[in-house]
């Protein structure tokens, strides 16, 4: 037992939301891009295992994790490109090419990854940022990765972008009316696609942080389904990036309640512990979604919408 | 579309030759990429085609891995029908196994066909259940099914590992947690002159049923429609939450029933050996099927081949055994990609009259 006794747990759980929640934020402010031109990339998950792979194993090669951060992000940016011409073609659908990406993705990261789930690659560093306070609970809770803060001045930037310059009209109004964006002069497909490309480069730099900063390891059991949850997040933040922020802090401190209770003694219901970020995003849904009306904020091109 | 007998057997070519096409053109790209890596292409098909389909005992492997494959396929392709996609099954699959395993454990002095029976009951309820909640999450508050099954898949596991771990957990069972085993008299043998177990049966049977479910009968028709049109559906006063509810809770029953094959013909208790991915592989055997419950037999038996040829490419090339998952992606990718082909082919078209 630690002198914090039970205050131990929400300072763990805070901490963990900060560290957990990196990874969620950057995958969902991809999908928040990709949402916002009109598509749904279910195969997030797949590309978050792919950023993780080639990020770890990069970083092993180079010696620098911060060539693995942006590698990441080039093979996530391929893999995005991939779904977004694959969808481009008439008739296909991009839910299922998602799922399809989403297994394409993990099989690929597993064959390729397979040299690098022994050796020890570099990782990235760690801000402390809680040298103000005397207790290591306190101290160990405000580790805070550069990622994070990137990731917080990408989700308001990203806000602003959306809302005042030409880029963001661009985007939304492909999203919200593709007969609207073509009678502009718009190539539709085309911003799709770079959209999709762009929240894949964003998703992959989300899964270098697993296997660069947290857990920081390359393994195939890496990634439980953060690539997945942070669509239903997007949801959740009704397609608005610093919504996308905050929704990840809670998603990340769902999932640090398990190893919280553990630290001060409780470990009966562990996994079921393990359970509860997915119990949020399916609750959170729940309350959301309405068979009558489509959401609030939603583009209107999305397919999960007709 | 096309009439009469010529045009339909045109559209019987077309939605055959596409998907070959497209598992040849994946072959291909396969090919290259292991190329690339140094591997003679030819070899590598050749041992896939060895560790799947070349002796009995490969065929046995295959068939055996194809037995939950088709059934976790009919999870994909039935609510499909009613245009729902769900994902979910690997959730409902190891909720069945644990349900089939306890069932199994507590029935003492019960004689073995009335326990393999309630088993089998059993892992088809809880499979049911859980894919039902994911079509009426669809239904009554509009809750996207695709994501809803794959967090509940998610769900599923963890509740499975807390019983597996925790409160079921058989103090014998020393390194890898188990529930107790069902005892070996309670065991589902082999098919008759096989060395297959009933699985494969099952699959088979429960393929055929639904296939004459969904072609030839009123409520085939009815589900067919809601999944055309769900809104024209409506309007002609078909009960569409309740249609599509059964094809999903059906679904699901599929995928239990696997899980209770996998603890009752396989592994004799519920174990991590029950995540083994086939729930996500039997989404790839439904799309390339494009989700007809006839189709889904060769494709699963082709799809089970070729992740049971896996273990032969790593002894002999000394490839990852996550090579068939690189198969399998592109495959995948490749057969959803060849959707935009249909109708688009020359000789495919009718004559126009």
């Amino acid at each position: 037992m630690t002198e914090l006794g039970w205050w131990g747990v929400p300072i763990a759980v805070l901490g963990g939301a900060v560290r957990v929640s990196t990874p969620f934020l950057f995958v969902s402010l991809g999908e928040c891009i990709t949402e916002k031109s009109g598509r749904i990339n279910l195969g997030l998950e797949g590309i978050l295992v792919m950023g993780a792979m080639s990020g770890y194993a990069l970083s092993y090669i180079t010696g620098s994790p911060w060539l693995g951060v942006l590698g990441a992000g080039v093979a996530g940016l391929v893999l995005g490109l991939l779904h977004g011409l694959v969808c481009n073609l008439p008739r296909v659908n991009d839910i299922a090419v998602g799922i399809g990406l989403m297994l394409f993705g993990t099989g690929l990261a597993f064959f390729l990854g397979k040299p690098y789930v022994q050796p020890k690659a570099p990782t990235l560093p760690a801000m402390s940022l809680g040298g103000w306070s005397g207790s290591p609970q306190v101290q160990a809770a405000l580790e805070v990765n550069p990622l994070f803060l990137i990731g917080i001045g990408l989700a308001v930037s990203l806000g602003w972008a959306f809302r005042n310059t030409r880029w963001g009209l661009i985007v939304r109004t492909v999203g919200d009316s593709s007969d609207a964006a073509r009678a502009m002069g718009y190539a539709v497909p085309r911003v799709r696609t770079l959209c999709t490309g762009v929240g894949g480069f964003l998703a992959g730099i989300g899964g270098s942080f697993l296997s660069l900063y947290y857990p920081g390891s390359w393994s195939e059991g890496l990634s439980s389904g953060q690539g997945l949850m942070a669509v239903a997040l997007v949801i959740f933040a009704r397609w608005k990036p610093m919504r996308c922020f905050y929704a990840a802090l809670l998603f990340g401190g769902a999932g640090a309640v398990g190893p919280a209770l553990q630290s001060v003694g409780i470990t009966s219901g562990y996994y079921l512990f393990n359970a509860a970020p997915y119990v949020v995003t399916l609750g959170i849904m729940i309350a959301t979604c309405s068979p009558r009306r489509t959401l609030a904020g939603a583009p209107g091109e999305l397919s999960i919408n007709r | 579309m096309a009439s009469g007998p010529s045009g339909r057997l045109r559209q019987s070519a077309e939605a055959l030759a596409i998907p070959v096409g497209a598992l040849a053109a994946a072959m291909v790209v396969f090919g290259i990429a292991m190329a690339g890596l140094g591997r003679n292409p030819l070899e590598v098909y050749e041992l896939i085609y060895r560790g799947a389909f070349a002796s009995a005992f490969s065929w046995q492997n295959t068939l055996a891995r194809a037995a939950p494959l088709i059934l976790t396929a009919l999870c994909v392709a039935l609510p499909a029908q009613a245009g729902l996609m769900v994902i979910g099954g690997e959730g409902a699959l190891v909720l069945g196994g644990l349900a089939a395993a306890v069932v199994g454990h507590l029935l003492v002095g019960v004689p073995p066909l009335g326990v393999k029976l309630a088993m089998a009951l059993a892992g088809m309820l809880a499979g049911a259940a859980w894919i039902a909640l994911a079509g009426a999450l669809r239904q009554y508050r509009g809750v996207n099914e695709t994501i809803s099954s794959l967090l509940l898949g998610y769900i599923a596991i963890a509740v499975f590992n807390h019983f597996v771990e925790g409160p079921l957990r058989d103090p014998a069972s020393l390194n890898k947690p188990s529930t107790t085993p069902i005892g070996d008299a309670n065991m589902v043998g082999s098919l008759p002159g096989l060395d297959v177990h009933w699985g494969l049966g099952f699959g088979l049977v429960f393929c055929l049923v639904t296939y004459v479910l969904v072609k030839h009968t009123t409520y085939g028709f009815a589900l067919r429609i809601v999944g055309g049109n769900a809104r024209a559906a409506r309007l002609a006063g078909l009960p569409v939450g309740a249609i599509a509810l059964a094809a999903c809770a059906l679904g699901g029953a599929a995928a239990g029933l696997a899980g209770m094959v996998e603890v009752a013909a396989v592994h004799g208790s519920a174990n991590a050996s029950l995540i083994a991915g086939y729930g996500y592989a039997g989404i790839l055997v439904a799309f390339i099927a494009r989700q007809n419950p006839l189709a889904i037999v060769p494709v699963a038996v082709l799809v089970g081949g070729i992740s049971a040829s896996g273990g032969m490419l790593q002894r002999r090339l000394d490839l990852p055994d996550a090579t068939v998952l690189v198969l399998q992606g592109i495959a995948f990718m490749l057969i959803l990609a060849s959707e935009t082909v249909y109708g688009r082919l020359k000789i495919f078209r009718p004559e126009r009259a």
